[in-house]
């Protein structure tokens, strides 16, 4: 690198982002090449420039779109965004719409009182405002000042004007005009000596302020002869400097040194600027002649990292997020492993993840922050696609992918930088990641999961609440017995909690992943064929070592039970509902599906494809919309067609029945007998204020209801899932199961509702429109057994019974209490208005017994089926 | 008679002040459920944690707290609007009471410390509390497209006017810009204040505050605390400072640098600690008080409080501790040409 005549007072300003001083700069914008742009600012910036210069003033040009543009994805570039910036046009409305986008305190370029002073005054006040210094031109409403007096006078001028409104002096910047020299003119001879005596006269003059000015022009004779330009302008600053010019616009990159100018060449530059001979100008152009064409020290030095081997080319880009040249050096890299025998995938595994490693660690230990590693990513993101092809080639003769992965910002939070960057580095790394986005309720989650067959989810989330979320995910997971690795990761998750809270809930690996460069490590750690269990087992006893190193320490004390039920829910009994209109059982063995139709929640829907949104906003989304509309129409319809053809029959049973409360058990009378169902009570400790709560708390000891339902819409399913898989038509099958399930969560809402208005009748004029139901704004809740409130997926059968589900609507249980057909759902009803729904979460051992004993069996059975329970 | 900023720095010329504490774990406090929250507003979405929304359907809980900090010995306390912009009410499609959470949430906060003064003759100050919203004018939200934003300067411009104009007229003191995360938001809101302080017929000092997002000293944005200040001097405020970010212990080096360089009052006001890993903060009040005077020993600060985390016991640890502190001395930093990217950028004179 090349170092400008400087001393620590004078400030360079890279001006090659700027269209009117460069050609090649020009060129990209107006191909719309910002990539190839931005590495522009970055060479500024490497090449010491202090401040960039943009400009964008060109006729063929939308300016403030280029502008706005330019600077948005400069401030997404760490090592650019770093120095400050000067917003450099001469229509305000650019600068403005420039400000705008700027976050630090920028310069503006430039203001004058060629208008007069009521504008000059009113830009300078916006400037203010905006809160940007600003560079004022020498240019009053007769001209541009030319001559020493006249650059003296208006900045002057404009000084007092400025300091008048209580603009910071240390705040302007003048430029007096550098003008071209050696040009064969008369008049012009004497610009740069009246330049740099114009300078130490207002720096006298006008305290705190800066005087700048764009070298170029000086040498603009000499266009296309980079030597003496270069030499002209080191030359002119090795003066300018000492009288007071403390800024130029520059390319930083070509400066040179004073002391190595040529001896010859550096007078007759100073013949020339200083006007010291009258041939000066005739003497310089027959010298430059000599020097044409000698340029290439600037080239090689804005470029050193080009000249690293490949390796060492790919990590420097991955660090510095420089994705310029990436598919080139990723295709080199790939030769030279093929070369050796060697499977492109190596490219990934070696060079890649290397620089993605070093990032990692310079992001760990604070060296780098957010938006670069964000920019990294996208760097090896493009070396992966380009690798791609390459990598499927070779999957056809018999190598398998690596693995698929879900991944989700889980319920009630909605930051998801650190996911996407997970996903993102994932995805390079030859993981497909099913990303269903941010607040996903674990059923979305554990549902995405099993249609799509994964091989591991990715929780993530960034605020405090989302550890609970966590914990409930895999609680959820345990529940559905699934055994796929939980990866944990966010903000305020830890290992810590991790060992405590989550692992002890699940029983397939868990583990947690610090930052997005251990996810890979992770991830494929997790798939391999050798190194799966040996991973999966040190983790275990890692984290058993966390918990032992923990024991006593922390572990809470749960209430025990009689303390929980001492504190449990206070229910205003004078509130019950009344006796149902309607009691006893009630068999719907073909329910309308066109009144289902408007029951159906939607969103869930969309999420279920991985569309993130809300329904019905989801359909004009910028992003999704279009996907999302074209998805919803299908469904409409297929939906039509279920309907009309009769593809899927609907099937439900509700009942409503006598209940009292007998301690934590609700004793139901379907028939003659009482039917025991035996309820289990939070005993977490509670702040003051809050119960533990158990169902049976919303239950009178004597004289009160309680209901249960099941329904389905899965009946003839079957038939057209097959038709479409012997089709290979994966897209109808996929669209029929959820519709499906959407039909059966739209029979569960459309049959509470019947209940309440009709059935018990408690609510017969309820009047909610679709988002009120699924928002539960009803009174009375329908919690399902094996679901937080009643977590014991056991109850199931009792509840089958009471209904005679089977026989009513033709659902069956499995072995480990599931539905079939799936598009399922069944639940308890409870009327009373303060039921609501919570969960049982970790219960003690008094309880574990306690319950044993009512529901009259082994100890074992009992620890077997409340496992997830269990404080362990 | 002097206005809220000259009274503001007449005290702090003789003591240093309390701010008040957080008030998410006040309001957890109380327990509430959703009905709390909704009143008897017609709203369609669930409106549990809307804590701003309490303003219009608890405003007693919203006063207790106030209140509780006031006795505490907090000087200032901040309004319940952290949220109250159109762009974080969407969340709970409560747009349309923007203007009646600002505007009550004022009221409320002056009549908590009307009632304080009227009982203990000392002067309180409101500070009108805006968040940073859940958007930013300064990162894009789509990994392959880093020129995206999902919001632009004049719209954002527009929703902090809102609720500036609203505080305003509801008779707060201050306006605080707190918890910036991004630089461009900061300053964005900062224009709208000036903006309607200058609308209106008295003086509404500035306050800013800014949060780190990590331990190098830099906001999700990206800048350095020096860089943030240059970034926002313009707008005269009467206080910067920092807040949330981490407990006391690591906000230290950054307030050092800041006092140095900022020709106003210096505020801040830390968590209680950093949260465990369980995501709870067990920082104690002694503890906290202890980490802030060695704040004061150094004088690197005039007005301390609390944020996430903090109770009112935190508080009057605090307001135990300031007592007879001597107040921090404004710096008088050399006239220069104080530019900044991400990075601060200092030009010789």
């Amino acid at each position: 690198m090349t170092t400008p005549p400087s001393s620590a007072q004078f400030v360079n300003i890279g001006e090659r982002t700027n269209v009117t001083g460069s050609a090649r700069f020009k060129k990209l914008i107006l191909n719309d090449d910002y990539e190839a742009a931005v590495e522009v600012a970055r060479q500024q910036v490497e090449n010491g420039a202090q401040i960039i210069d943009v400009n964008m003033d060109e006729g063929l040009l939308d300016a403030e779109h280029a502008m706005t543009t330019f600077l948005k994805l400069i401030s997404a570039e760490p090592d650019i965004a770093r120095v400050p910036v000067m917003i450099d046009s001469s229509k305000w409305s650019v600068i403005e719409a420039g400000l705008k986008c700027v976050s630090g305190k920028p310069i503006v370029n430039s203001i004058s009182m060629k208008e007069g002073e009521a504008e000059f005054l009113k830009y300078a006040r916006k400037c203010m405002a905006y809160g940007a210094a600003v560079v004022v031109m020498a240019f009053d409403e007769t001209g541009q000042a030319d001559t020493k007096d006249r650059k003296v006078e208006i900045c002057n001028r404009a000084y007092d004007l400025l300091t008048g409104i209580g603009f910071p002096p240390e705040d302007i910047i003048f430029d007096p005009n550098v003008f071209a020299v050696a040009t064969g003119i008369e008049e012009h001879r004497r610009y740069g000596l009246d330049f740099i005596e114009a300078t130490a006269e207002i720096k006298k003059r006008c305290p705190h302020v800066h005087i700048s000015g764009g070298l170029s022009n000086l040498s603009f004779s000499f266009r296309g002869n980079e030597p003496v330009r270069r030499a002209m302008h080191s030359v002119f600053l090795y003066h300018a400097i000492p009288a007071g010019m403390d800024m130029a616009i520059v390319n930083a990159g070509q400066l040179d040194i004073y002391d190595d100018i040529d001896t010859e060449l550096r007078e007759h530059c100073e013949d020339v600027v200083f006007d010291r001979r009258d041939d000066a100008t005739d003497r310089l152009i027959t010298l430059a002649e000599k020097f044409r064409g000698t340029d290439v020290a600037a080239e090689k030095a804005a470029a050193e990292w080009r000249g690293y081997e490949v390796v060492k080319r790919l990590e420097h880009a991955l660090v510095k997020g420089i994705d310029a040249h990436i598919i080139e050096d990723t295709e080199e890299a790939r030769l030279n492993i093929f070369n050796a025998g060697g499977r492109p995938i190596e490219v990934i595994e070696g060079p890649l993840m290397g620089g993605m490693n070093i990032v990692g660690d310079l992001f760990g230990s604070g060296k780098m922050f957010l938006p670069q590693v964000v920019k990294s990513a996208r760097v090896m993101k493009k070396a992966v696609a380009h690798l791609f092809p390459y990598i499927e080639a070779e999957k056809e003769e018999g190598a398998k992918g690596k693995g698929k992965i879900i991944m989700a910002t889980v319920k009630g939070d909605v930051h998801d930088i650190g996911k996407n960057i997970v996903g993102v580095v994932l995805q390079c790394n030859g993981f497909e990641v099913v990303d269903l986005g941010v607040m996903v309720p674990w059923t979305d989650i554990i549902k995405a999961a099993n249609e799509n067959d994964a091989d591991m989810i990715g929780l993530s989330g960034l605020i405090t609440p989302s550890l609970d979320e966590m914990v409930t995910v895999s609680e959820e997971m345990e529940r559905a017995k699934m055994t796929m690795p939980l990866l944990i990761g966010g903000a305020t998750t830890s290992k810590t909690h991790t060992a405590l809270r989550i692992e002890p809930a699940y029983s397939g690996p868990t583990i947690y992943v610090l930052d997005a460069s251990r996810a890979v490590g992770v991830a494929s750690q997790l798939v391999s064929d050798t190194q799966a269990e040996g991973f999966i087992a040190s983790t275990r006893e890692d984290y058993e070592q966390v918990r032992i190193a923990r024991a006593g320490k922390t572990a809470k004390k749960l209430a025990s039970l009689n303390e929980a039920r001492a504190n449990g829910a206070t229910v205003d009994m004078s509130k019950k509902p009344p006796a149902p209109k309607k009691p006893g059982l009630h068999v719907y063995d073909d329910w309308d599906l066109a009144d289902l139709r408007d029951y159906i929640d939607w969103t869930p829907f969309f999420r279920a494809w991985e569309l993130a949104g809300t329904y019905p906003a989801i359909l004009t989304d910028d992003v999704v919309g279009e996907s999302a509309s074209d998805l919803f129409k299908d469904a409409q319809v297929m939906l039509d067609k279920i309907i009309t053809e009769k593809w899927l029959t609907a099937k439900g049973v509700a009942g409503l029945w006598r209940a009292r409360r007998d301690g934590d058990d609700i004793m139901v009378s379907p028939e003659n007998e009482e039917v025991a169902l035996p309820m289990l009570r939070q005993q977490v400790s509670k702040r003051s204020g809050k119960s533990n709560n158990c169902l049976a708390d919303f239950i009178d000891t004597s004289d009160d209801w309680m209901g249960g339902f099941a329904v389905t819409a899965g009946h003839g399913i079957d038939e057209h899932v097959q038709r479409f898989e012997a089709d290979k038509d994966d897209y109808n099958s996929i669209l029929i199961k959820a519709l499906a399930d959407r039909l059966a969560e739209a029979f569960a809402e459309r049959m509470h509702e019947h209940v309440r208005k009709d059935l018990w009748g408690y609510a017969p004029d309820e009047n909610l429109d679709n988002k009120a139901l699924v928002q539960e704004k009803y009174q009375g809740i329908r919690p399902a057994p094996g679901y937080p409130a009643c977590p014991d997926h056991s109850l199931k059968p009792i509840l089958f019974d009471m209904l005679d589900a089977t026989a009513h609507t033709g659902l069956e249980l499995t072995s480990s209490f599931a539905m079939t057909p799936t598009a399922a759902v069944s639940g308890f009803y409870f009327g009373h208005p303060q039921a609501d729904y919570f969960g049982v979460a970790r219960i003690g051992e008094d309880q574990v017994e306690d319950y044993a004993a009512r529901r009259d069996i082994s100890l074992d059975r009992a620890r077997q089926w409340l496992r997830p329970n269990l404080n362990e | 008679m002097t206005g809220p900023g000259e009274q503001l720095l007449a005290l702090a010329a003789e003591r240093i002040l309390v701010f008040d504490g957080g008030y998410g774990t006040a309001i957890q406090n109380h327990g509430l459920g959703e009905r709390d929250y909704r009143g008897n507003l017609e709203l369609t979405d669930d409106q549990k944690g809307n804590n701003d929304l309490l303003s219009l359907t608890r405003p007693d809980i919203i006063e207790g707290i106030h209140s509780a900090y006031l006795e505490a010995g907090a000087d200032i306390v901040e309004t319940n609007t952290f949220s109250s912009t159109k762009i974080s009410q969407a969340d709970y499609s409560c747009e349309h009471l923007v203007w009646d959470l600002n505007v009550k949430s004022a009221e409320i906060a002056r009549r908590a410390c009307d009632k304080a003064e009227a009982k203990d003759g000392r002067k309180r100050f409101v500070a009108g509390s805006i968040g940073p919203t859940n958007k930013t004018l300064s990162l894009s939200p789509d990994v392959n497209d880093p020129g995206f934003r999902e919001i632009n300067f004049d719209y954002l411009k527009d929703v902090y006017r809102e609720q500036c104009d609203a505080l305003i007229e509801g008779g707060v003191d201050f306006l605080l810009i707190e918890t910036i995360f991004d630089t461009l938001n900061a300053k964005c809101a900062g224009m709208a204040a000036q903006e309607a302080a200058e609308a209106c017929d008295r003086d509404v000092p500035l306050m800013i505050s800014m949060t780190l997002t990590d331990l190098s000293g830099r906001n999700l944005s990206g800048h350095t605390v020096e860089a943030f200040w240059h970034a926002v001097r313009h707008l005269k405020p009467l206080t910067i400072g920092l807040n949330c970010s981490f407990g006391a212990d690591q906000l230290r080096p950054h307030l050092a640098m800041l006092t140095k360089e900022a020709d106003t009052l210096i505020m801040a006001y830390p968590n209680a600690g950093l949260p465990n890993e369980l995501g709870e903060y067990d920082e104690m009040p002694d503890q906290t008080a202890a980490l802030i005077s060695e704040w004061l020993d150094d004088g690197l600060v005039n007005i301390v409080g609390g944020c996430c985390g903090t109770t009112p016991e935190h508080i009057a640890a605090i307001a135990k501790t300031v007592e007879g502190a001597k107040p921090r001395a404004m710096a008088s930093p050399a006239v220069r040409t104080r530019l900044s990217g991400l990075e601060p950028f200092t030009m010789a004179a």
